[in-house]
């Protein structure tokens, strides 16, 4: 079965981006797709996307295999990546890390047996101010995970269980607001300064 | 008579250097947080492409010269000013220009970008237009790091909004110049940061760098001449069109102009962005705006993990945070991303914290990388942290920085030693406490999550 032949607006609409005579540019974000709806990319679909940029299944892997994003092995419905780096580190992802290997019972690469989770450490996130924090798939981010948040988290996706994930509930955190029709920086303490009249 | 020439002398307003200043106005993040501010209604009702308009009305020299007047330097890290790297664009030639927008924002302690995109997406593609037509190109593309989800989608609507409203297309905005901007996604790859290797994975080719020269000016992606700027330079670029660069110059020290996204993680109060000119003192940004930190701090980054670290001293803390006293003190503006080292942390752990990041993100090109950072270094960190260390591991240590540093095709191996060399300097007891004894100085770096 054919991943996009039947899906030749998006393809056409990817391959638009880039100069006609580039179609290679056009490999990530074919992989994405693939990666986004089975949860891995096969050689069957390395194939199918060889054939879309004319090229080959192994400059398509080649490429693939350079980023952490794609996997060639099966991911669960719920692919949490948890990240390790310094800010989240201090922020507990260490034990984070340890306490989502023993509440799912899989370790990094591993499905849970019902195929809902699967974990990998990731590097930074670029969220370091909501530390710690996971990606869900490439549904979103989960942030500020405290233990009592990570349980409520955890039982929110076992509910759904369709892929779906809550809205983001985390605070933009920062401290310019709109006061009186003024834009202002509101310090620690409370107090207002800078201001748009 | 003298009075009277005295008091026809315009004295030149004291440069802003503070967020207290009552002058001082955020306009980078005006809108971050506000309900629905990333829509196009929104942003038209607040100015947006108002800076554009005036750019494309112009010259592309003359969008070049205001950037210059301006003083707007690099957001990236690097700091080259702006408008001297668009006057670099070929001026004649039939070839098509490229202007890329990194924001494949990965490095560790920087998120200042992402907020921006996720909530004021107009602001960077009006900033697309204004640097498109200084450096004479007709496609742009946002090269924006995979894992940024919201900030992708929002990015992707904003262009499509914006091609409606004929802000962008064939005619953009009744120009008589086709202008499109494209978003490219990423999928994991810190080095994708680095101008050639983010031109390589644009190409859809692995994320290698390339060698310099050719420079991206004369050949960049698809072998044309390309112009790299980070997403806060091009952002910027539209506000000193929309207010001026004589705003903009009003801000900030002699060298550093203008206002900018320092950031706080770690252990503090209040982490989070904020928008401060040039020129702030460390102690304003720690104290005033995070809150102070929640521990006793021994260091910090001052902008993201690869700029050395700064002894956390009065005499630092004073300092105004700028790219000339940065360098002065052997270390780096960098992305404005501070990052609080806690003291009662071990710092081999939270090095080798760092040294696993680098090693992970190594393209594997160059051996100098691949085997020094990606082997040596980790496996001696290792060594040290699982307390299977001696002393002469410290001397080993010395030597890789001396064998790895300005050693390496691109600058993600001097990223990984610049910082971990400055912690070794500033706490070599550490490093010799654990190679000695087989366990840290301090055991905080074991149990910091909290449960509520």
């Amino acid at each position: 079965m054919s991943f996009f032949a039947n899906k030749q607006n998006l393809v056409s609409d990817i391959l638009r981006r880039y100069p006609t005579d580039r179609k290679r540019s056009a490999v990530m974000p074919l992989l994405r797709e693939v990666q986004n709806a089975e949860g891995y990319v096969s050689d069957e679909r390395i194939a199918e996307i060889a054939g879309i940029i004319e090229s080959t299944a192994t400059e398509v892997m080649s490429v693939m295999s350079f980023y952490s994003t794609y996997s060639s092995i099966p991911t669960g419905k719920y692919h949490l990546q948890v990240c390790m780096t310094l800010s989240c580190a201090l922020a507990g992802s260490d034990q984070l890390w340890d306490y989502l290997q023993d509440k799912l019972e899989i370790s990094q690469g591993e499905v849970t047996s019902d195929g809902l989770f699967s974990l990998q450490r990731v590097e930074c996130l670029g969220s370091c101010g909501t530390a710690p924090l996971m990606q869900i798939s490439d549904a979103g981010y989960a942030e500020c995970l405290t233990k009592k948040r990570t349980d409520a988290l955890l039982e929110e996706l076992k509910r759904r269980g369709d892929g779906s994930i809550p809205a983001n509930d985390t605070p933009t955190p920062v401290f310019v607001k709109h006061i009186d029709g003024r834009v202002v920086q509101v310090t620690s303490d409370g107090q207002i300064a800078g201001g748009n009249a | 008579m003298t009075a009277i020439l005295e008091n026809t002398a315009p004295e030149k307003p004291k440069s802003i250097t503070s967020g207290l200043d009552p002058r001082f106005k955020p306009r980078l993040y005006e809108h971050v947080g506000v309900p629905n501010s990333w829509t196009l209604e929104y942003a038209l009702k607040n100015g947006a492409y108002e800076g554009a308009k005036k750019a494309l009305a112009g010259t592309p020299e003359q969008v070049q010269d205001e950037a210059k007047k301006s003083g707007l330097r690099g957001r990236g890290g690097a700091g080259f000013p702006t408008g001297v790297k668009w006057s670099f664009m070929p001026k004649e030639d039939s070839k098509p220009h490229y202007l890329v927008c990194n924001a494949d924002e990965s490095e560790p302690g920087t998120y200042k970008d992402r907020y921006l995109m996720e909530h004021d997406p107009h602001q960077l593609i009006e900033g697309m237009l204004v640097g498109m037509h200084a450096i004479r190109a007709n496609v742009g593309y946002i090269y924006i790091r995979g894992e940024y989800i919201l900030a992708a989608e929002r990015l992707e609507r904003a262009i499509l909004d914006a091609r409606a409203a004929g802000l962008l297309g064939d005619n953009a905005m009744g120009f008589g110049k086709s202008m499109q901007v494209f978003v490219h996604r990423g999928a994991g790859a810190y080095i994708c940061g680095e101008e050639t290797a983010l031109m390589n994975s644009l190409e859809g080719l692995r994320a290698n760098p390339r060698l310099k020269p050719p420079f991206p000016a004369q050949a960049g992606i698809f072998g044309m001449p390309t112009t790299v700027n980070n997403v806060v330079s091009i952002a910027s670029g539209a506000l000193i069109m929309r207010h001026g660069s004589d705003w903009f110059a009003s801000m900030g020290t002699e060298k550093s102009k203008g206002n900018f996204l320092f950031h706080i993680s770690g252990p503090v109060k209040r982490p989070g962005v904020y928008e401060l000119p040039l020129g702030t003192t460390y102690r304003e940004i720690i104290y005033t705006w995070g809150g102070g930190p929640t521990e006793v701090i021994k260091a910090f980054n001052p902008g993201g993990s690869s700029t050395p670290m700064l002894p956390f001293t009065d005499e630092i803390l004073d300092m105004q945070a700028d790219y000339e006293n940065c360098a002065a003190k052997g270390t780096f503006l960098g992305t404005g991303g501070i990052i609080l080292i806690p003291k009662n942390c071990d710092i081999v752990n939270m090095m080798y914290n760092y040294v696993r990041f680098y090693a992970h993100e190594s393209c594997g090109k160059c051996t100098p990388c691949r085997e020094g950072i990606g082997t040596w270094m980790v496996r001696l960190m290792q060594k040290l942290i699982s307390g299977r260390g001696d002393p002469n591991d410290v001397k080993i240590l010395e030597d890789l920085f001396g064998n790895i540093k300005g050693k390496a095709f691109c600058l993600l191996a001097d990223s990984c030693i610049m910082p971990v060399q400055s912690a070794y300097n500033l706490f070599k007891e550490e490093f010799e406490y654990i190679a000695q004894n087989g366990k840290p100085m301090y055991s905080g770096y074991a149990n910091r999550w909290n449960v509520e």
